[in-house]
């Protein structure tokens, strides 16, 4: 039986713990809105870019010719995985399950023969040089940014176009939790090199008139396949964010809850400790006066 | 009038109707009306300049990588940075 004492002492540091909670839950619940903001704001532009895409890659014909980012190397041998976490923990299970997505696509991908190797964009995402330590390709910096903007966005996807030039991968997946409620964060992996282009063409209307291109078509698009890539990493990046907020937020209102039940629970305790503390002197009291 | 919209990637900046904007395509500035063919062109970096109104003073946005694409709905511009 855990002395009086004891048991106060630990009722206070449980009820401080509870404050941390609760005040982390409070900060990513503003947090996330001020991210969730962010990501709808960036979807006109992703929307745009795919359509032109679309519309783009129907009128050009994949050859030998045409740019890598669109045909590809001609080769599925090296996948480069791209693993987007965040800078922080205490998120629940927000980077274990990216991580996890990603250990699974490399356990895939080394079954098939194939090689695979990481980049690692997110502090938490470090934890996979425990299980691949030659498999590292590059570890992105990006613990001094504060809100993603489009330029942290386009220094990855530039370094991948860099790399992929020099035929250091022939292939690219990029790993990031899609954010579907507070509630709900679904890990998730897409090809990002070479661009799959969207084949479900909604031809824009454009009342039956030719549409003049300045450049060629060839140009245009070889302009916006780095672009589309910077696009989907950004696009990737403002989930991330969302989701790690909306996945602390929740991990830190079950703390917060769970703290709550071990006051309650301590308290009863304290309490019949002390009952029980005063009824022995009672005994003895009474017991003693009987004696006399 | 002309429907004229102004997309970066961190959001929408412009989305409004005026009366021409001025475009520095990468071949060569141009300037769309309402009822202009369509047209795709990427950008170099420059000014866009808007003119609400026919002859009115026209306002000077810069804008940074991106293209601009012309369809019966309007004029879109997509650029990486804006203002």
């Amino acid at each position: 039986m855990a002395s009086l004492k004891a048991l106060k002492i630990r009722i206070g540091s449980v009820k401080s713990t509870q404050k941390i909670t609760k005040a982390m839950k409070m900060v990513a619940a503003a947090k996330l809105r001020r991210a969730q903001e962010a990501a709808v704001q960036g979807r006109p532009y992703a929307e745009r870019l795919e359509a032109v895409m679309a519309s783009l890659a129907s009128k050009v014909t994949v050859s030998e010719s045409s740019p890598k980012l669109l045909a590809g190397t001609g080769k599925d041998q090296v996948h480069l995985l791209v693993v987007a976490t965040s800078e922080r923990g205490l998120a629940g299970a927000f980077n274990t399950n990216i991580v996890r997505a990603a250990r699974r696509k490399a356990a895939e991908l080394e079954a098939a023969g194939k090689t695979v190797r990481f980049y690692i964009a997110g502090k938490k995402g470090r934890v996979l040089r425990r299980f691949f330590p030659n498999g590292i390709a590059a570890d992105h910096d990006m613990s001094a940014i504060k809100t993603v903007a489009f330029d942290d966005a386009q220094a990855i996807a530039s370094d991948l176009i860099r790399r992929y030039e020099a035929g250091e991968f022939d292939i690219a997946h990029l790993f990031y939790a899609k954010f579907q409620s507070a509630l709900v964060q679904e890990p998730v992996g897409q090809q990002i090199i070479p661009v799959a282009v969207p084949t479900s063409v909604e031809t824009a209307n454009d009342g039956g008139a030719a549409v003049t291109y300045e450049p060629d078509e060839e140009s245009i698009l070889a302009d916006l396949l780095p672009r589309n890539v910077a696009v989907q990493i950004f696009r990737a990046l403002l989930e991330n964010a969302a989701s790690e907020q909306g996945s602390r937020m929740t991990a830190m209102d079950n703390a917060t809850r769970n703290a709550g039940d071990m006051i309650n629970r301590l308290t009863i305790q304290y309490n019949r400790t002390r009952q029980a503390a005063i009824t022995t002197e009672l005994v003895e009291i009474i017991s003693g006066a009987e004696a006399l | 009038m002309l429907h004229f919209e102004l997309v970066t990637p961190e959001r929408l900046i412009r989305s409004e109707a005026v009366h021409m904007v001025t475009v520095p395509g990468s071949e060569g500035d141009f300037a769309v009306l309402e009822g202009h063919a369509p047209l795709m062109s990427t950008i170099r970096d420059g000014e866009l300049l808007v003119q609400r109104t026919a002859g009115g003073q026209p306002e000077a946005i810069a804008i940074r990588g991106g293209f601009a694409e012309v369809n019966a709905k309007g004029l879109t511009v997509l650029a990486e940075h804006a203002g």
